[in-house]
């Protein structure tokens, strides 16, 4: 039995060899880095001009534009990097073993934005850098995931079978995910409730709200960028002695 | 086409997934009170939180309470749930979003006259962000009914 019509499975296979993903990736990359820029700067501008101040934290809450995003990303790429994890297990397919280990620094950086820009915030409001409830720990744990999955793929000599340690540790870790989420709901913490997600409707004034939709969508796109550039050479380095690299360095030499 | 063998290791991905859920699940639900930030008011207030250890309170800054008996740093202030009331006595410097109404978490412990006597206090921002002419036109309104 089959869920999945034969062209589009076609085109997956296709897309999915190294030498079609690396020309997609290198012509998708300047309508990427357009949007992008399309997307900061009216984000930025809008986040630390044109929105008002907060009636209580004044100016100080604009951190968020940065935080609220990277903390976004840091969840969402995780979770990308399990579902490629799942896919390399099953299909064995090279290509997502690749995206899942070019994901993981990026999202630690992500991870680290969240939890300085956080800490950064926390001192003068708050009034700590740090406190050791259930979102702040949590979303540290992320952290020593993320570097986990850079450095055990690192210590394995074998890239196929470091590919898959790193697959079952990106999916064994995901269970943090939710835990991450739902902590400020689950437990008493420091940190505050959601904001963005609530169902109701967002506690957040739409002037306010606007730039911060307008960065999360910029940051995607800059992990696309990321991850693109990073599982190109990637693919490089797993098979240097390649044909299709042999014909490519010709082609650019 | 699914093959036999993928649709073996997807479900045993599946049911790996499902395992370790289980496992956290159940090890989330034996540490709950040490995820716990903090103790609420009526914690404190009913004898549940431990007596002369160091704990943290989290409550709402009773509107009127804040009161400071000399010219030092000693602020009094009361906190609430909404269902019971703790005395809290703090010298030091309060944070920026301390105020009346406001959610704190102090760190102390529970004196034998039943105040809570903190060491550090922070405040517990909440989850709205507006700006200050909508938080005036939303008092307004509130202060009209």
């Amino acid at each position: 039995m089959s869920f999945i019509p034969a062209p589009i499975s076609r085109f997956f296979h296709r897309t999915a060899s190294p030498p079609h993903f690396y020309a997609l990736a290198d012509k998708l990359m300047p309508w990427l880095t357009a949007l992008f820029l399309l997307l900061l700067i009216p984000g930025l501008y809008g986040g630390l001009v044109m929105a008002p101040a907060d009636y209580q934290q004044g100016d100080s809450y604009r951190i968020i534009y940065i935080h609220v995003p990277a903390a976004w990303m840091s969840l969402f790429i995780y979770v990308m990097m399990a579902v490629m994890g799942g896919i390399a297990l099953v299909w064995r397919m090279k290509l997502a073993e690749v995206m899942l280990i070019s994901s993981a620094p990026i999202g630690a950086g992500f991870t680290f934005v969240a939890l300085v820009t956080g800490s950064l915030w926390g001192k003068p409001m708050w009034g700590t850098w740090w406190v050791w409830d259930a979102r702040l720990t949590s979303e540290l744990i992320l952290l020593f995931l993320y570097l986990g999955v850079t450095s055990l793929y690192g210590a394995i000599e074998d890239k196929r079978s470091a590919a898959r340690a790193v697959s079952i540790l990106a999916l064994v870790g995901v269970v943090n995910i939710p835990i991450i989420h739902y902590s400020v709901e689950w437990w008493n913490t420091l940190h505050q409730g959601p904001t963005v997600s609530k169902m109701d409707k967002p506690s957040i004034h739409i002037s306010m709200l606007i730039p911060l939709l307008l960065m999360a969508v910029a940051f995607k796109v800059y992990y696309a960028i990321a991850v693109l550039q990073a599982a190109k050479l990637e693919l490089i380095r797993r098979e240097p002695s390649a044909q299709w690299v042999k014909n490519l360095l010709e082609h650019k030499a | 086409m699914m093959k036999p063998h993928r649709k073996q290791r997807l479900m045993l991905i599946g049911l790996m997934l499902a395992g370790i859920g289980l496992a956290a699940t159940f090890a989330l639900k034996a540490f709950n009170e040490n995820l716990m930030y903090f103790f609420s008011t009526t914690d404190v207030a009913e004898g549940k939180a431990p007596a002369d250890t160091l704990i943290r309170l989290g409550g709402m800054v009773v509107k009127g309470s804040v009161e400071r008996p000399a010219a030092d740093l000693l602020v009094r202030f009361k906190l609430s749930d909404f269902s019971k009331e703790v005395t809290v006595e703090y010298s030091g410097i309060l944070p920026d979003l301390f105020r009346e109404g406001q959610g704190i978490v102090a760190k102390g412990r529970l004196d034998d006259r039943g105040v809570f006597v903190a060491e550090e206090v922070l405040a517990k921002h909440d989850e709205n962000y507006m700006p200050p002419e909508v938080a005036d036109s939303l008092k307004k309104a509130a202060e009209a009914k």
